[in-house]
């Protein structure tokens, strides 16, 4: 019944990206603001525009235009960005992968700082120290992506100018990676040189994003831990000797960790939401830099296939947070 | 003729109830700086020392008092065309403020009365609105909202709207928490056996005991609204690029980061104040009005 699980999930998965889909592209096109007046050069007469209209396909009906673009779709096809004037599924494939690794590391940075932070957190309790933790946690849990990352600009580019401030990777290394997976790519050619490269230009957008996620984190999981830490079974384990810490990583965070997993999920779209800014605050070349100027420039094509995307990656989260929940707990598996 | 009186819920005499708000360090710091906020917003043109918009490119990029190369007057300094960074700091408070007070009334305007609905009438009201919220929630603010000012053009308008439209959810699912919780309650039941109308039940007996956790929520929305008010600034997407606004600076600061580190500096600070302020007070109120809290 996994499998009947993962097949109905999918179903629906599927039904909402389509009714997503069907939305995103009714409002955009009955929305003010013509996308062909962005790009008519000064002097065109009506009949470049018309022609130029037809070439986008935006002289059909509505209906007529849905059905031709989601045949494109099914064949592979996502159409032509009006303002970069490029095939929409080649710049997302060469910006998803900036993206996926950026959103990646901060989900485990912010598990390792959120997880750290919780346990220590858990092994102070009652102490002087815990109120600490508790009441910078909260200011934490009150800041946003957005104001973490101009202060890490402030800071680590500006007064103490330890990291580069925009990019990928440094402007003439460009012709050394295969692949767009610059993270995994050096790693797994053990080029640490490039993986030290790589790895200073994603340390402040990594941070910007995972510190709001740590900061939730670390609050539930304590929660979860605190409650963990008052069963018999944590008694037990306590008389039979075991130390405090290894209590918390053995006993209580096998069954604090399920509550905080689902939270997480939902967390980590909201943290894929956020690239949008953060990218754009360090020239990050991913989609959601990407997704902005498509908006700017009502660049319609572009934005249906960054819709579609992000919509997607929201989705496989989901289905993945699900699955990881019901394995996770036993009462689930056999319901 | 029977005289019936209607329990109600033990409520704080009023006089209680300010000294217990002035009392409260949240309370105090974050209202505090919020009504010094909104001072400045109303008497912003009488009290920024110079024109906001005025460019004068012979004092461009004049750093802070203080620093070497200050001139006197320019008290934090001025931008790459030389405009004066606490004027438009100043000036920049009406746009925040404006964009925060609207969306957060109408998102709990919106958000408190279908959650009022959902919770007091149950049945299908309430599934309908519950999915609703479940599927709203499912989509990032922060890519939504750009979205939605994409469908919506830009301009402080959308911006509202786009907030309103994103976050009436946030009321939502706690008013119908909270209704369900008071519907359970005596004074309640007391009402309906007299009598009483449902929907007049919901109006005058309920939602007076909702109405302390909308406030306070409704001070959290307010730094939210402000955050993304800012972040739709900063993309050049809020009101157009003349009036000053804290995200349209910090988007030109972080242009001239290298040379111009203030003009990004100190409207982040105030930006950040700002939000933390309406979060401390927001904590505040709910501790010291929520008679759960307070016990």
């Amino acid at each position: 019944m996994f499998l009947a699980r993962l097949t109905r999930r999918i179903g629906i998965a599927a039904m909402t990206l389509f009714g997503v889909g069907v939305i995103v592209f009714v409002l955009l096109r009955v929305a003010p603001g013509d996308p062909i007046a962005m790009m008519i050069a000064p002097g065109a007469t009506p009949a470049d525009i018309a022609a130029l209209r037809a070439r986008y396909g935006l002289d059909e009906s509505i209906p007529v235009q849905f059905a031709l673009w989601l045949k494109g779709i099914l064949a592979g096809d996502f159409g032509t960005s009006i303002s970069i004037r490029r095939d929409v599924l080649d710049l997302l494939a060469e910006r998803l992968p900036a993206t996926l690794e950026l959103a990646t590391l901060a989900l485990l940075v912010a598990i390792l700082i959120g997880g750290s932070v919780a346990v220590v957190g858990t092994l102070l309790r009652r102490s002087r120290a815990e109120g600490v933790i508790d009441a910078a946690n909260g200011l934490l849990l009150a800041i946003p992506d957005f104001v973490w990352a101009l202060a890490l600009v402030l800071v680590l580019g500006v007064f103490y100018p330890v990291l580069p401030l925009s990019g990928r990777i440094d402007p003439q290394s460009a012709g050394d990676f295969a692949t767009r997976f610059y993270l995994v790519e050096s790693i797994v050619t053990l080029r640490f040189d490039k993986l030290a490269e790589v790895l200073s230009h994603m340390a402040m957008p990594t941070l910007a994003l995972a510190l709001p996620l740590a900061a939730v984190i670390a609050r539930v999981l304590k929660q979860a831990l605190s409650e963990a830490m008052v069963q018999d079974y944590v008694l037990l384990a306590r008389l039979k000797g075991m130390s405090e810490l290894r209590l918390i990583l053995q006993e209580a965070l096998r069954n604090a960790v399920g509550p905080t997993l689902a939270l997480t999920g939902v967390q980590f779209t909201f943290l894929i939401g956020g690239t949008v800014i953060v990218e754009r605050i360090f020239s990050y070349p991913g989609v959601g830099n990407m997704a902005i100027d498509a908006v700017i420039n009502r660049d319609l094509p572009l934005i249906q296939g960054l819709v579609l995307a992000f919509g997607l990656m929201f989705i496989v989260i989901n289905i993945l947070v699900d699955l990881a929940v019901v394995a996770l707990n036993p009462r689930l598996r056999h319901g | 003729m029977v005289d019936v009186t209607i329990v109600q819920p033990p409520a704080l005499p009023r006089r209680r109830l300010l000294t217990d708000l002035l009392a409260n360090p949240k309370v105090l710091f974050g209202g505090g700086f919020i009504l010094m906020l909104v001072l400045l917003a109303i008497f912003a043109p009488w009290i920024a020392p110079r024109d906001p918009i005025e460019q004068d490119l012979m004092l461009g990029t004049l750093p802070p008092v203080g620093l070497p190369g200050a001139e006197p007057g320019y008290y934090l300094g001025t931008d790459d065309l030389g405009r004066d960074v606490l004027s438009r700091l100043i000036h920049g408070s009406r746009v925040a403020l404006t964009v925060a007070f609207i969306a957060a009334s109408l998102a709990a305007l919106v958000g408190a009365m279908l959650g009022l609905l959902a919770g007091w009438y149950g049945g299908w009201v309430d599934a309908v609105v519950s999915r609703l919220v479940d599927i709203w929630m499912a989509f990032p603010p922060v890519l939504l909202s750009i979205l939605l000012v994409a469908i919506l053009g830009s301009g402080i308008h959308s911006v509202v709207a786009a907030i309103v439209i994103i976050d009436w959810t946030r009321f939502c699912r706690v008013v119908r928490a909270e209704t369900m919780a008071q519907a359970s309650m005596d004074y309640v039941t007391a009402a309906r056996t007299i009598g009483f109308p449902r929907f007049t039940i919901l109006m005058r007996e309920i939602l007076p005991n909702v109405a302390p956790v909308l406030i306070a929520l409704m001070s959290l929305e307010m730094g939210i609204a402000v955050i993304v008010e800012a972040i739709l600034s900063f993309v050049g997407l809020s009101v157009a690029s003349g009036t000053p606004t804290w995200g349209g600076m910090i988007a030109q600061g972080r242009q001239i980061i290298h040379h111009g580190w203030w003009v990004l500096a100190f409207p982040l600070l105030t930006l950040f104040a700002t939000v933390l302020a309406f979060n401390q007070l927001g904590d505040g109120l709910r501790r010291v009005i929520d008679p759960v809290m307070r016990r």
